[in-house]
C-alpha cells in the first residue's frame, strides 16, 4: 500500500473567456517530495496553483488534494501552507494581528510553529502596521505564515523573488527541513537555478498541459542538458519542432 | 458564522483605523458643528444635515466600497486559500466594512447633537431616524458596492460604474422625476412615480425622513406622495422595508457571484 497522492489531477481544464488556459492537466505528486512547478509565463502555473487551492473551478476534470476531492469543502485547506506571489496584508493592522487573524480563522488546535519566522527576526516588525513595512519584510511576513501551521502541502509561489540572499538562504534550508519532516512542497519558479538545488522533480508546463514531470536527473539525462536552464529550453524547442 | 464574525471583527479593527474613514467621521461632526454654530436649532439642524446625508453618505459608500473590495484582493485570495468557506468571508468583509462606516456616521452626525443635548431643543425621533436613515443607506449602498466590484474584473470599470451609480440615485432621478412630471402633468402620476421611488435607495431614505419630519415644502414629489397615498405610518414601513431589500437584494446576488467566482 503506497502513501497517497498530495495531488492527484486528470483531465483538467480551465478557459477564461476565450483564452483556453489548462487544456487537460495530468498530474500525480508522491508525497515528502519537492516538486518546482516550471513554465513560460501564461503557461497555466498559477491556475494550477489556484485550482489546488480552490480559488479557481476547473471547467473540466479529476482533482483531489491530500486525499480530498476539491469540491467546495474547505476542510482540505488546513493541511496546506500557501504563499502567494504578491504578499498583501490589510495595511492597518500589524503583522502579529495578521498572524493572530489567520490563526484564528484556521482554528488549529496544535500550537503554531515559528521556526521561520524566528530566524527571520521579525519580532519588532511585527507591532508595526502592514503598511509601514518594506516589500522584503512583507514577502517575509507571507513566508513565515505559509510554515507556521504544520502544513502536509506547502504551496509556494515564486517564494524567494523578493528575498535578500541571506533571508533566501534562511528560507532554502528551512524548506529542506520540512521536506525532511514528511511535507511534500510544490514551488512555482522562474529561477532554475535554485530549483534545480532544491527540487527533486520538476513539473514543466507549456501551452496549459503538463510537458514533462519526473526527477530532476531524469529530465537532465532526456535532455542531455547539464543544467536545469538549458534542458527547458530544449523541452520547448521540441514543443515546436515535434 | 464564527468564522464570519472573526474576519468581521479583524476587518473592523483595520477599517476603524483607516484614515479616510477617519476623515469621514471628522468631516461630518465638522459639519454638524458648524451647522450648531451658525445658529440652527436643533429642528434646522436635521433639515440641513437631511441632504447632506442622502447626498454625501451613498456616495461614501459606494466609492470607498469598491475600491475596498479591489484592494483587499490580494488578501482576500490568502484568505481563502485558508479553510474558510466563501459565504463566511463574504459576510465578514461585508460586515467588517458596513460596520466602521455606520459608526463613522453615528459618531460623526450624533456626536454633536448630543454634546448640544443640554440646549434642549433637539427633536429626539428626527435625530434618531436620521442617524438609522444614515446606517440603511451605508448598508444597501455598501453592497450594491461589492455587486458592482464583483461584477466588474476591471477596478476602473468598477468604480465608474460606482459613480454612475451615484449620479443615477442623487442627480439624474430627481431630472427624470421631474421631466415625467411636466410632460405627463394631465394624466395621475401617483402610482407610477410611487413605484419608482422603491427602485432608488436614495430617494427611500428621503422619504423615510420627510415623513416623519413632516415638512412638507421639503418633501418633494415622491415624499408627497408617499404620505397622501400610504399615510405616514404606512408609509414610512413602505419605505423602511423597500430599503432594506436594497440591502438583502445585492447582498444576495453579490454572494452568489463570490461563491462562483475565480480569483
Amino acid at each position: 500500500m503506497t502513501a497517497p497522492l498530495v495531488i492527484d489531477a486528470a483531465g483538467l481544464t480551465k478557459r477564461f473567456g476565450k483564452l483556453q488556459v489548462l487544456r487537460g492537466i495530468d498530474l500525480s505528486v508522491a508525497p515528502g517530495r519537492i516538486t518546482g512547478l516550471v513554465g513560460p509565463n501564461a503557461s497555466g502555473k498559477s491556475t494550477l496553483i489556484k485550482s489546488i487551492l480552490g480559488l479557481v473551478r476547473p471547467d473540466a476534470g479529476q482533482l483531489t488534494v491530500l486525499g480530498s476531492p476539491v469540491n467546495g469543502d474547505e476542510r482540505y485547506r488546513g493541511e496546506i501552507g500557501y504563499m502567494p506571489q504578491a504578499a498583501r496584508f490589510p495595511e492597518n493592522l500589524t503583522g502579529r494581528e495578521v498572524l493572530a487573524m489567520i490563526r484564528d480563522l484556521r482554528g488549529n488546535t496544535s500550537p503554531p510553529d515559528p521556526a521561520l519566522l524566528d530566524a527571520f527576526q521579525l519580532s519588532e516588525e511585527l507591532s508595526k502596521p502592514v503598511r509601514t513595512l518594506s516589500g522584503g519584510t512583507r514577502q517575509k511576513l507571507s513566508a513565515g505564515l505559509a510554515f507556521l501551521f504544520h502544513p502536509k502541502l506547502l504551496i509556494l509561489d515564486e517564494p524567494t523573488a523578493g528575498l535578500d540572499p541571506v533571508a533566501s538562504g534562511v528560507f532554502k534550508r528551512h524548506l529542506a527541513a520540512a521536506r525532511e519532516r514528511g511535507a511534500s512542497v510544490l514551488l512555482a519558479s522562474h529561477t532554475l537555478s535554485e530549483l534545480g538545488e532544491l527540487a527533486d522533480d520538476i513539473v514543466f508546463l507549456l501551452d496549459g498541459r503538463v510537458r514533462f514531470h519526473g526527477p530532476v536527473q531524469q529530465l537532465l539525462e532526456s535532455t542531455g542538458a547539464s543544467r536545469l536552464e538549458p534542458a527547458c529550453a530544449a523541452l520547448m524547442q521540441g514543443e515546436r519542432v515535434p | 458564522m464564527r468564522t464570519a464574525t472573526r474576519i468581521l471583527g479583524y476587518q473592523l479593527r483595520d477599517i476603524a483605523r483607516n484614515r479616510w474613514v477617519l476623515a469621514y467621521a471628522a468631516v461630518l461632526l465638522l459639519l454638524t458643528e458648524v451647522l450648531f454654530r451658525l445658529g440652527g436649532d436643533g429642528q434646522r439642524v436635521v433639515l440641513s444635515l437631511l441632504n447632506l446625508v442622502l447626498i454625501f453618505v451613498p456616495l461614501v459608500a459606494l466609492t470607498f466600497g469598491t475600491l475596498y473590495l479591489y484592494t483587499a484582493r490580494e488578501f482576500i485570495e490568502l484568505l481563502l486559500a485558508q479553510p474558510v468557506g466563501r459565504g463566511a468571508m463574504f459576510a465578514g468583509l461585508w460586515g467588517g466594512l458596513a460596520l466602521p462606516l455606520i459608526g463613522a456616521v453615528t459618531i460623526g452626525v450624533g456626536l454633536p447633537f448630543l454634546l448640544h443635548f443640554g440646549d434642549g431643543g433637539i427633536p429626539i425621533q428626527a435625530v434618531l431616524l436620521l442617524l438609522g436613515t444614515g446606517a440603511l443607506l451605508t448598508a444597501s449602498f455598501t453592497a450594491i458596492a461589492f455587486l458592482l466590484a464583483l461584477r466588474f474584473e476591471d477596478r476602473a470599470m468598477g468604480f465608474g460604474a460606482a459613480l454612475l451609480v451615484w449620479l443615477a440615485c442623487a442627480v439624474v432621478y430627481d431630472g427624470l422625476v421631474l421631466l415625467a412630471v411636466t410632460i405627463f402633468a394631465d394624466y395621475p402620476l401617483e402610482t407610477p412615480l410611487l413605484i419608482l421611488t422603491l427602485f432608488n435607495p436614495l430617494d427611500l431614505g428621503r422619504v423615510l425622513l420627510l415623513l416623519e419630519l413632516d415638512v412638507s415644502a421639503l418633501m418633494g414629489y415622491t415624499g408627497a406622495i408617499f404620505n397622501q397615498f400610504l399615510g405616514t405610518g404606512l408609509g414610512l414601513a413602505v419605505a423602511l422595508i423597500a430599503l432594506l431589500l436594497w440591502t438583502v437584494i445585492p447582498l444576495a446576488f453579490g454572494l452568489r457571484r463570490f461563491r462562483r467566482r475565480d480569483f
